[in-house]
């Protein structure tokens, strides 16, 4: 279908370069780049080395890596990344509940000092006074935001956090003695996949608690769920769909008087930073996700930071070390005395921690109000545009408005024409957009999940919106043009068929020779 | 924003007044106020947030913290032995010029089409971390070895339904207090002992504690404290016997010279990627792999991503995408295997590159040059006096060095070395109660013999 005259749609085509797979470029003897050899005096004193491995440790058939020159490797790379949307390069927006916003380029630049980059964990504090710095601060600011009194920074991720907080509810429990009678966590159906899973790992038996017909979490299910053996509560506020649960501070009290704790998931603060927090709502622990929120760069899944607040209550479970000040030196605290350990080597994923410092020391507590803002006014903009849309709805709570992101649905276009969200999603990247549809398992149909943040101007949103407008449209002028997409993107209809059959997956290259033989070019 | 003076964040675009009144009116509310109706007065934050006032210029932003930066001494500026799970290597230019490409620094989680490029780029990881580790399958990056080795290890409790690890007690006291968290209190952790001269693990003790309820025996090698571990095989042999499953932790920049764990034996390799391609970042830019063998029963309890390679409705078009998705906790929440989500994907795909980079003849020729440092440096400081060598056995990159018997502590020498600009090797005291004033020198290709000769010396001349 023709791009329409009024759209601002792009006659887009995304970088396709037919690129190998790295093994395929091997050509015996070539070199991507050289080690230096040992001084002459250390090669006098100690030999090759190699003799003096124990016989059964020595190896013996050199690891089968490609053999690349430097050029073709680094040219492999770039077309490779030119294969690859980043959010630098497209309106990314389709990718709701991962808060997809602009990772400030200056922060890259202070991350890439020899002074953050070529730091070891074991140095004396006398030599990272500067790190440590920005890991207490960074903890204050989070304290600010969400009103609890403590953070550690060593969660790698929002799931980690997770883990974490189900860690400190269980060493919390087992400490006064009801470790093994609180056997249960509480968590709703539209919060994130990992609040139930990570807490799961923990032993923890899971209750998802549904939704009721406003789309909120139901206040009965969770009067019903709570008893003796509620540990916590782990819930999204907003919850994937956007919508804000006034009821919550009822929830967290619900799960106080039942003697649990109440942990919150606050990977959705994009829309609520400076307008409500954690402590005013009951909560006993909360994470933020640094590369969400605090404009970190996503890294392609990683890497990834969580700051982790507790009350005053829990402060003593805390993973070790934690960073302390005394008014003249930062120190790292080993002594906490009911420490659920550790869950990451040393002290966190520093870059991540120093980009999101320097990402709210740019913009301060006002400024943070005004992201929540614009990302909120972002949101329900697109909100009213795209319900206006013939074949896309927003289950639950018709007419009124959300925070930072929507849950939509495609099921009447899919109705009417039988395209899918995933052929919708697919048919976008033609146009240099990406569309995620949701979590599993998909309660609202058809779904698709759209986050808009505070990054993109309104002629953005409204590009994004035209590339929607004409995919519904062209759903039902020419479904086959949907339903076989990508046409313009980088590979075609993938064959998914050998990813869930164990004679034919192939998860390396060796695997595949083995399954298949040397691929003919 | 800042009342006193009005400005457009450059970071907020609709901030500009009248885009905001036209989206407003769009949108039919007066004020964003009214956007929030859900959120009851009695949790609304009536006054702003007490940070520090920001650096609203990029300039200032950049003068602000490069100041607190210049507080840091880094391993640059200063001749650094340290290691101990992360080390000071060299990371090639190709890999910094790929992770800050913005495609893939600021990529998410796109699908295989219009994101084609991660894939790819992180089914070559895995492909190439499965030459080196000799076994067929290598998942995404997990967080960490600590992580690494923790769900290994909870993938053969379930795989083998037994409840109970041994790990050797050489094992880096910090990843093993990991491991214990992440397995209460589903599986339980004892330790096994080591012979002191050695350091290798003490087989009659490791058959002592071999149960029923025995999942797996997990071991590192080289280990945390440096020395080659020669008797893998045997370890295996006395696990599979038990019907447990060995789990080895492996530095993978030793795998240009030494035999990776499968082929002594291993069922499940793990370990940390920082070192291939990844600068240190005080310890902040790690990431786990796990490795197994192409088998249903080990992939089917990966918690991970796993990329596979499979071809397009165009011939001859390679596409990729998730091996077995319903195994994860992002299809099955609670029901998938642990949990998935953002973990060190670019992390991985520096890795990717390293490798490409280094080939065969490189791996060999910088795990060479990491053996023939250490053996130097070990015959130089054993030549210092009442400075011994706590091991007897060979060492990869890291040596125990016994400073219990010069007079002065380990801590008071790592003072004395900082005063001569050398950060000193890690004190082990605190770690280990049999290793009181010893300290894990680490030897990489990025100390020259100059460096080794310097420290030796300055160890002398305190040491009397």
């Amino acid at each position: 279908m023709n791009i329409s005259k009024n759209s601002k749609l792009r006659n887009f085509h995304q970088a396709k370069w037919d690129e190998e797979v790295i093994f395929e470029l091997n050509t015996s003897g070539e070199r991507g780049i050289l080690v230096p050899e040992v001084e002459p005096e250390i090669k006098a004193l100690v030999g090759d080395g190699l003799s003096v491995i124990p016989e059964n440790m020595l190896r013996e058939d050199p690891p089968a890596l490609p053999e690349v020159a430097q050029m073709r490797v680094l040219k492999h790379f770039l077309r490779l990344s030119q294969q690859n949307l980043g959010a630098d390069l497209n309106i990314d927006i389709g990718q709701g509940t991962c808060t997809v916003k602009y990772n400030p380029k200056i922060n890259e630049v202070l991350a890439a000092s020899p002074r953050a980059y070529a730091l070891h964990p074991a140095q004396a504090e006398s030599t990272v006074q500067g790190a440590l710095q920005i890991m207490y601060e960074l903890d204050l600011f989070l304290r600010e935001v969400s009103g609890l009194d403590r953070f550690t920074l060593q969660p790698s991720s929002g799931s980690h956090a997770i883990l974490t907080m189900a860690s400190i509810i269980r060493k919390y429990h087992e400490t006064r003695g009801e470790g093994s009678q609180r056997d249960e966590i509480i968590t709703t159906i539209f919060s994130h996949p990992s609040g139930a899973a990570a807490a799961a790992v923990k032993g923890y038996k899971i209750i998802n608690v549904y939704y009721d017909k406003t789309g909120l979490p139901d206040i009965e299910a969770l009067k019903k769920a709570v008893s003796k053996r509620t540990a916590a509560l782990i819930i999204t506020n907003p919850e994937d769909t956007g919508i804000y649960n006034p009821k919550i501070a009822d929830f967290t009290r619900l799960v106080h008087e039942a003697g649990g704790l109440c942990g919150y998931d606050q990977a959705n603060a994009n829309g609520i930073l400076g307008i409500t927090r954690a402590r005013e709502a009951g909560f006993d622990l909360c994470f933020f996700n640094l590369h969400k929120t605090f404009g970190t760069p996503h890294g392609c899944g990683g890497p990834a930071s969580a700051g982790l607040g507790v009350t005053r209550e829990l402060v003593d479970y805390l993973p070790v070390p934690l960073v302390e000040f005394d008014g003249k030196r930062y120190f790292l605290n080993w002594n906490v005395p009911h420490t659920i350990g550790k869950v990451r080597s040393f002290y966190g994923a520093f870059p991540v921690i120093l980009k999101a410092y320097a990402w709210i020391m740019s913009l301060g507590g006002r400024g943070l109000k005004e992201v929540a803002n614009i990302a909120v006014l972002n949101n329900n903009y697109l909100l009213k545009k795209i319900t206006a849309i013939k074949g896309a709805t927003s289950p639950f709570k018709a007419g009124k408005h959300r925070i930072e992101q929507v849950r939509y649905s495609w099921e009447e276009l899919y109705k009417e024409t039988g395209v899918t969200t995933h052929n919708i999603a697919y048919r976008l990247a033609d146009f240099g957009f990406h569309l995620w549809s949701s979590h599993h398992p998909f309660l609202v149909p058809q779904p698709f999940t759209i986050e808009p943040t505070e990054s993109y101007s309104k002629e953005e949103l409204d590009e994004y919106l035209d590339g929607l407008r004409h995919v519904a449209e062209e759903a039902r002028v020419e479904p086959e043009t949907v339903k076989t997409a990508p046409h313009r993107s980088v590979v075609h209809k993938i064959d998914e068929s050998t990813f869930d059959d164990p004679q034919k997956w192939a998860i390396t290259w060796r695997a595949y020779l083995k399954k298949y033989g040397k691929p003919s070019k | 924003m800042d009342q006193k003076k009005k400005f457009i964040h450059p970071y907020i675009p609709n901030s500009v007044p009248s885009v905001k009144e036209k989206m407003l009116r769009e949108v039919g509310v007066q004020n964003i106020d009214d956007l929030y109706e859900d959120i009851p007065e009695g949790l609304r934050l009536k006054t702003d947030l007490k940070l520090p006032e920001p650096k609203l210029s990029e300039l200032e932003l950049k003068r602000h913290v490069m100041k607190i930066l210049d507080r840091n001494r880094s391993c640059e500026e200063t001749v650094s032995f340290l290691g101990g799970g992360c080390a000071h290597h060299y990371v090639p230019a190709i890999c910094d010029e790929i992770t800050h490409r913005a495609e893939f620094l600021t990529a998410y989680a796109g699908e295989p089409y219009e994101d084609a490029g991660r894939f790819q780029a992180l089914f070559e990881y895995e492909s190439l971390m499965a030459e080196l580790l000799d076994f067929d399958v290598v998942n995404v990056p997990t967080y960490d070895w600590g992580q690494a080795a923790s769900t290994a290890i909870r993938m053969s409790g379930r795989i083998t339904k037994r409840s109970k690890v041994l790990i050797a007690d050489t094992i880096s006291p910090d990843r093993l207090a990991i491991i214990k968290n992440y397995c209460h209190p589903v599986m339980k952790a004892e330790l096994v002992r080591h012979h002191p001269e050695t350091g290798h693990i003490n087989l009659e003790d490791l058959c002592s504690k071999m149960a029923a309820e025995v999942a797996a025996v997990y071991f590192e090698n080289p280990s945390y404290l440096g020395f080659i571990e020669t008797q893998g095989q045997e370890v295996a042999d006395i696990a599979h016997a038990n019907g447990s499953l060995s789990v080895v932790g492996v530095d993978p920049i030793s795998l240009g010279v030494l035999k990776p764990p499968s082929q002594y034996g291993a069922d499940i390799a793990c370990g940390d990627i920082q070192g291939l391609g990844n600068h240190m970042y005080y310890g902040g830019s790690l990431g786990g792999f796990i490795a197994t063998r192409d088998e249903e029963k080990f992939v089917m309890e990966y918690p991970s991503r796993l990329f596979g390679i499979t071809r397009t409705a165009v011939e001859g078009e390679w596409g990729f995408g998730d091996v077995a998705y319903s195994r994860t906790s992002f299809d099955r929440r609670e029901k998938g295997k642990e949990f998935v989500g953002t973990a060190a994907a670019l992390h991985g795909i520096s890795a990717a590159v390293y490798l490409s980079l280094m080939g065969p003849r490189g791996m060999r020729e910088l795990g060479q040059h990491i053996v023939q440092k250490t053996l130097y440096a070990s015959k130089k400081m054993s030549g210092i006096k009442n400075v011994k060598l706590r091991f007897q056995s060979t060492p990869f990159k890291e040596l125990v060095v016994d400073f219990s018997q010069t007079g002065k502590s380990a801590a008071e020498i790592n003072r004395h070395l900082l005063d001569k600009g050398i950060f000193g090797g890690k004190d082990l005291s605190v770690e280990f109660s049999g290793l009181r004033d010893c300290a894990l020198y680490c030897f990489t290709e990025m100390v020259t013999q100059a460096d080794i000769d310097r420290l030796v010396r300055v160890l002398k001349d305190h040491l009397g």
